[in-house]
């Protein structure tokens, strides 16, 4: 993810032509260039095949239940002849879009706020330290965030606030409709809670190196007409990294949507479309994780490989949208 | 740089008739950027509603000596001044010391140590252009805002204003709510110009201000400056002898972190008293 972004910021930098047309290119040229074309060839073969692999494997499912497979949220892979096998994703393409939505909802303010502390009002030897602190929240594995999430948190939430809100709200009233489910803290709200602050160390960091990007000029010239420290954030500094704060956010909202492990620890993986906040789900990723070693239907399997064909696009659409958004910036 | 003499204990030489009435009172300013020393003991007189230059070759201080004025060293921890600068009679580096009640202007509002307010009331503009990225009429605003609320039509006639005092307003008058950064370079100054004056400030700092501009545009923001300093206090910063000749009534010639003379500008340029200041204004270095 990283290095996705250092590639849409090295872009930036004007580049010339490319060097196909170079003149005098001798024959050790030609075959390092070769070689160099191959290798971003085998880049883009790996990449169209697993496009065609995930089309032709999910093709029955997408065929027998045509558009239905979006908008239905009936999942039952044990047929009986009363009750059919049939397969519909909206349940987990719901649960996948509402937890990496609520979860960039919660970490995009942290992240500013952070990133705003840290550039401009933390002591420089703080600073370092909170940095580094930041980057090693990157890298913690996300099987331990699910472990935190299932064991620690989500008994902790169950008791200290889905409990209480589930006996002081009327039921029936829109707080109370909101913050049902069964208090056992698996559920849709907890699962982006941990998805948030998965996101959140790389949101910041990319936020961080926005905000020192900006030219020294600019802040002096804000601080000169007697803006406060608040003020230059507010009006000058967040404005001028707006587009690729977007491009950043998408980042962040692109790992969010295919993180798998901490995600099927704790999203309570019901396949319904859920009914409210606190209420359990499922992500595509997390059904997918749970179910292909159970999956011995055909059928079924097709199914999770469309899910996975769904999962690929909205991904790729939001990174696609990140890379034209990120190092678009000019002054 | 080939200019090799002893600076140390020469007193400033100041030619009377020292400034009526003084805006800032350099005394005894001592800076420091960590371990190294940029400037030492200097004294400069700011006279108010004139026009003093700063001249000297690269690196004798004089960029220093004008971001102490308005204090914009401060965003930088490792940086910091010592001695005095008053301003209205108070003391800019400390903010407890008592006013001068003999000083101009010691009945003005104090600053009391807010930085804020104090660079509001002691603009600047920089080297390169600096405009906000927004509209050339939200760059003017922007800061008027900070100050206090003004109604649509007061701000309009605010930027109308400031754009003509800067000499701005008759090539921006169409493009008002387009970016500021589609001017040009020469433009871009005049509109930071603009956006200085339009909160009213006592002083303006220019930080020499035309070093990336073409003649042409010199020229027209040297005609601002002119026409400003009746309402104004103007301390500039330049490495062109002619524009502070043209323009300033005071010149302080700087030299190695000192300041070696200050003399109205009539005089300064005819026959410069040190050697020093001689040899600069022949163009003996530089």
């Amino acid at each position: 993810m990283a290095d996705a972004l250092m590639a849409a910021m090295v872009e930036q930098a004007p580049r010339s032509k490319g060097p196909r047309g170079a003149p005098g290119s001798g024959n050790g040229d030609g075959l390092f260039h070769a070689l160099c074309f191959s290798a971003a060839m085998v880049l883009m073969a790996t990449l169209a095949g697993l496009l065609v692999a995930l089309l032709i494997g999910g093709w029955p499912a997408f065929s027998r239940f045509g558009f239905s497979f979006f908008t239905s949220s009936v999942w039952n892979p044990s047929g009986t002849p009363d009750n059919p096998e049939a397969y519909g994703a909206a349940g987990p393409i719901a649960g996948t879009l509402i937890t990496a939505f609520i979860a960039m909802l919660l970490a995009f303010p942290l992240a500013v706020g952070i990133a705003v502390f840290l550039v401009e009002f933390c002591p420089r030897r703080l600073a370092h330290w909170v940095g580094i602190a930041v980057e090693l929240l990157a890298g913690i594995p996300s099987i331990v965030y699910g472990m935190w999430g299932l064991f620690v948190l989500a008994p902790w939430f169950a008791e200290h606030i889905q409990t209480p809100l589930l006996l002081d709200l009327d039921p029936d009233g829109f707080w109370g409709k909101l913050f049902s489910g069964v208090p056992n803290g698996a559920n849709i709200f907890t699962a982006s809670l941990i998805l948030a602050i998965m996101v959140l160390p790389y949101i910041a960091t990319v936020f961080r190196e926005l905000l020192l990007s900006i030219p020294p000029y600019l802040r002096e010239a804000a601080y000169g007409m007697g803006c406060t420290p608040f003020e230059v954030v507010r009006n000058i500094m967040l404005p001028y990294i707006r587009r690729s704060a977007v491009g950043a956010v998408m980042l962040g909202l692109g790992r969010a949507l295919g993180e798998t492990m901490a995600v099927t620890f704790i999203i309570g993986n019901s396949h319904a479309l859920p009914h409210s906040l606190f209420d359990s789900g499922s992500t595509i990723a997390s059904t997918i994780a749970n179910e292909f070693t159970e999956a011995t239907g055909d059928l079924h399997v097709s199914a999770l490989i469309a899910l996975g064909l769904i999962l690929f696009l909205i991904t790729f659409a939001t990174l696609a949208a990140a890379r034209l958004l990120l190092g678009r910036e000019k002054l | 740089m080939k200019f090799e003499i002893s600076q140390e204990e020469q007193p400033t030489v100041m030619v009377a008739p020292a400034p009526e009435e003084r805006v800032l009172d350099v005394r005894g300013l001592d800076f420091y950027y960590g371990k190294t020393r940029a400037l030492h003991g200097v004294d400069l007189p700011v006279a108010r509603n004139r026009i003093t230059a700063l001249i000297g070759p690269s690196g004798c201080g004089k960029s220093t000596l004008l971001r102490t004025l308005n204090r914009i060293y401060d965003l930088y921890p490792a940086q910091r001044a010592e001695g005095q600068i008053l301003f209205n009679g108070e003391n800019l580096l400390n903010p407890r010391d008592p006013v001068d009640p003999e000083a101009s202007g010691s009945g003005r509002p104090r600053v009391g140590g807010d930085l804020a307010r104090l660079r509001a009331r002691i603009g600047m503009v920089f080297q390169r252009p600096t405009p906000f990225p927004m509209s050339i009429y939200d760059n003017i605003a922007f800061g008027v805002r900070l100050q206090r609320s003004v109604g649509k039509a007061e701000m309009d006639e605010i930027v109308e204003r400031s754009l003509t005092r800067a000499a701005l307003w008759d090539e921006a008058k169409d493009k008002l709510h387009q970016s500021g950064l589609g001017l040009s370079g020469g433009q871009q100054q005049r509109l930071c110009v603009a956006r200085g004056i339009a909160v009213e400030p006592e002083v303006l700092l220019l930080d020499e201000p035309a070093s990336a501009l073409d003649p042409l545009s010199t020229a027209k923001l040297e005609t601002a400056l002119l026409e400003l300093k009746d309402s104004f206090t103007i301390v500039i910063v330049t490495h062109n002898l002619q524009q502070a000749a043209r323009i300033s009534d005071y010149t302080a010639f700087m030299l190695m972190g000192r300041l070696i003379e200050f003399r109205p500008s009539s005089e300064a340029f005819v026959k410069p008293e040190t050697e020093a200041m001689r040899d600069y204004v022949t163009g003996r270095y530089g």
